[in-house]
């Protein structure tokens, strides 16, 4: 049985309220908080990108795997839209930073919101195949909104990390689903610098579509119902979105709660199914099962099903909960200092 | 002129149609039309549309449409007057029966609104109002409106409670209709706090923009009969016009083109604004819906406000208005806006609207008013029972 080892979150302190980016372009607060449920996103500083993020994310889970010696990680996968370089990898430059070089296979994975937990399949994929004792799946994004785009409400930061492997497990991977189909709902094209958006586009024909359509398949294989999960973790652009999904499916509220962290953390794309999970594994019991569905524009989604182990109560509290990254310390800023810190403000050479 | 009848009418499903293209939806509505009205063939058809080109690139539409729904070869028309093409379809298929020219003829509507994001669409719609005088320079429909509704608030005293009043009747008279793309309730409340669109109007005042086709057939008395299926006859019909900018009116609280309209029409059927028993309007905003009801003579000006609250234009009220649901709960595909309407009282007098926003009263006469623009044009329609 494959599955989870040890897993990380980061995300930074800075957060801006929608109050503050509506102000700034006229738009109406309360609709975004009420019909978004958006209240506030995180921002990374000028010193942190998807690199940073990921080493933080990365350590926290070898605290909490505590066996694995990073020179016996076989392959390091990091999920972004945000790598920092169009051409050079994200996860050469983590790899080395947490002592897992040089034999170590490398890849930077991209697919809009999804890319995270592609890098979660196909690191399993390697555990569970017996080419190697560990692999590290990272899902990190500093996404891009542009400046008035509806966007730029929701687009956020952070990263977290999973150490797969085959033995010591906190939770087990029973089984997954991808489900796919070229649905271009969102994208950005080479050399711009903020992605494009097909506005309703994404919900209905986009999100849902593929949401559904990759936790009712997997529902149907594993001869699973809502009600045989303790929690459900759905892919958050923004709070609405994933409630409704779950809803829909005919999870509760109360299943979600734990991993909702949208409403106050913003969308943080590939990391924000995986940082979901994070946040309910923070909670969960053992022999909890775990339903979770990633989603990526493009377009498509990768539901898995967790089962969580004794071993969670041993190394929990070995790193910073999530949930205490989310709301606590925090550093509230000004569009300005937003502006300055997203680098929206483009100056001549 | 010989007495001209409808006979059949047929509706896609309304609202955001992601799977279905302009020709899908026209076709769907087209043939369930044919079907319902059990004529075996029609003559020729007149469609609707506004703007095919703006909004998913495809104009000569009347061709492409009789193509796809495999009657390749037929005399067919596109006609256009902005939000008014629906109704103005339904009188040249009128003009064409009644002066014998051809005995069965299909008017339609159809517009594909939402394949184009909400900028392009608003840019689309603004091409009805006057480019040199008022896009140029900005002006939306939703600021032209808005506009008009100051200077009625100005003027008369209109209230926010009076607007929201006409949203929330429409939306509870169109969550009774299958096919609206809105059919949910909308409290006062909610109205009066929904975004703010152009100040007076928030979005709940404003129409959305719809997918969604709608076809009759129209025929003579002679065709209508031996059919054997329900018919309602259309005794008056007229189009009246006006200066399409704003600038150039003399008085903005009042539409003078659904004035002239609806003026034409009852001098041909015969009648006066008292003999209508309920009527469709074109609410694309809650202050058109208000001031059309003044415009075509059912209220003095200033006073249809108080009607509205009073609950007269209430399903169960004197004089119904907008029992669809109007362009705000069922939708407003613009060109297909006035074919509908017409619809909706077809099925008002042969008592087939769906649930219980069928009249109890079982009217005899009804009327549509269907508008352009910021009432450049309007086209208003006077139907009997047979």
């Amino acid at each position: 049985m494959a599955g989870i080892v040890g897993y990380g979150v980061h995300l930074p302190r800075h957060r801006i309220k929608v109050e503050e980016i509506a102000k700034v372009w006229g738009a109406d607060a309360p609709s975004y908080k009420k019909g978004l449920m958006l209240r506030e996103k995180s921002v990374p500083p000028p010193d942190m990108d998807t690199i940073t993020l990921s080493v933080e994310a990365a350590r926290r889970a070898l605290k909490r795997a505590v066996v694995v010696d990073p020179t016996e990680i076989g392959a390091i996968y990091v999920g972004s839209e945000s790598h920092p370089y169009a051409v050079k990898p994200s996860g050469t430059t983590i790899a080395d930073a947490l002592g897992a070089t040089p034999d170590i296979h490398c890849a930077d994975f991209e697919f809009a919101c999804k890319a995270g937990s592609e890098a979660m399949f196909v690191a399993m994929s390697h555990v569970k195949a017996g080419e190697m004792k560990y692999a590290l799946a990272i899902a990190a994004d500093t996404s891009q909104g542009a400046p008035s785009d509806a966007l730029e409400f929701s687009a956020a930061a952070g990263a977290g990390a999973f150490i797969m492997g085959t033995d010591n497990l906190i939770a087990e991977c029973g089984m997954t689903h991808s489900y796919m189909t070229d649905t271009p709902d969102f994208w950005r094209r080479e050399h711009q610098f903020y992605p494009q958006h097909g506005g309703r586009f994404t919900g209905e024909e986009s999100y849902f579509k593929h949401t559904k359509g990759a936790s009712l398949a997997l529902l149907e294989k594993s001869n699973m119902k809502p009600s045989d999960f303790a929690y459900a973790v759905f892919h958050q652009p923004n709070g609405k979105f994933p409630q409704r999904v779950a809803l829909e499916l005919g999870f509760t509220q109360e299943q979600i709660d734990p991993g909702w962290l949208a409403p106050t953390l913003g969308n943080t794309y590939s990391g924000a199914s995986p940082i979901g999970l994070a946040a309910t594994l923070d909670i969960a019991k053992p022999g909890d099962y775990i339903f979770m569905c990633s989603y990526g524009s493009g377009a498509g989604s990768d539901s898995f099903i967790w089962k969580v182990t004794d071993r969670i109560n041993e190394v929990r509290e070995n790193a910073v909960l999530t949930r205490k990254l989310l709301a606590e310390n925090l550093i509230y800023i000004d569009y300005g200092t937003y502006a300055k810190y997203r680098r929206k403000i483009k100056m001549n050479d | 002129m010989r007495t001209v009848c409808i006979v059949g009418v047929g509706m896609s499903q309304w609202g955001e149609v992601w799977k279905q293209s302009l020709r899908d939806i026209h076709t769907d509505a087209a043939l369930k039309a044919i079907k319902n009205s059990g004529v075996d063939h029609i003559d020729s058809m007149y469609v609707g549309c506004m703007s095919g080109g703006m909004f998913v690139g495809q104009e000569h539409l009347a061709s492409l449409l009789t193509d796809y729904m495999g009657m390749r070869g037929l005399p067919a028309t596109r006609v256009e007057s902005a939000c008014a093409s629906g109704g103005l379809a339904v009188r040249s298929a009128y003009i064409e029966v009644a002066s014998g020219i051809s005995d069965i003829v299909m008017a339609s509507g159809v517009e594909k609104m939402t394949d184009v994001d909400g900028d392009e669409a608003t840019y689309a719609l603004a091409a009805a109002a006057d480019q040199e005088f008022e896009v140029f320079h900005g002006a939306t429909f939703p600021g032209l409106y808005a506009m008009m509704a100051h200077v009625h608030i100005a003027k008369y005293g209109t209230t926010r409670e009076m607007l929201s009043a006409i949203s929330v009747k429409n939306h509870n008279n169109g969550s009774m209709n299958p096919v609206a793309q809105y059919p949910f309730k909308v409290t006062m409340d909610q109205v009066a706090n929904s975004v703010m669109v152009a100040d007076p109007l928030h979005i709940l005042d404003c129409s959305p923009i719809t997918d969604g086709a709608a076809a009759a057939i129209l025929c003579t008395e002679e065709i209508a009969k031996s059919l054997g299926k329900p018919y309602v006859k259309i005794i008056g019909t007229s189009v009246g016009t006006d200066t399409i900018q704003l600038a150039q009116r003399a008085d903005l609280t009042t539409i003078k083109a659904a004035t002239i309209a609806a003026n034409g029409a009852f001098k041909m059927a015969g009648k006066t604004i008292n003999d209508i028993e309920f009527c469709e309007v074109h609410d694309c905003f809650t202050i058109a819906e208000l001031m059309v009801l003044e415009s075509i003579g059912k209220y003095k000006p200033g006073k249809a406000g108080e009607a509205i609250l009073a609950g007269e234009t209430a399903l169960d009220g004197a004089f119904p208005v907008n029992t669809s649901g109007g362009l705000k709960s069922k939708g407003h595909p613009v060109g297909a806006t006035g074919v509908a309407q017409v619809i909706e009282v077809y099925k008002q007098l042969t008592g087939q609207a769906e649930g219980d926003r069928q009249l109890k009263s079982s009217p005899k006469i009804g009327m549509t008013q269907n508008m352009g623009g910021s009432g450049g044009s309007s086209v208003v329609h006077i139907m009997e029972v047979a």
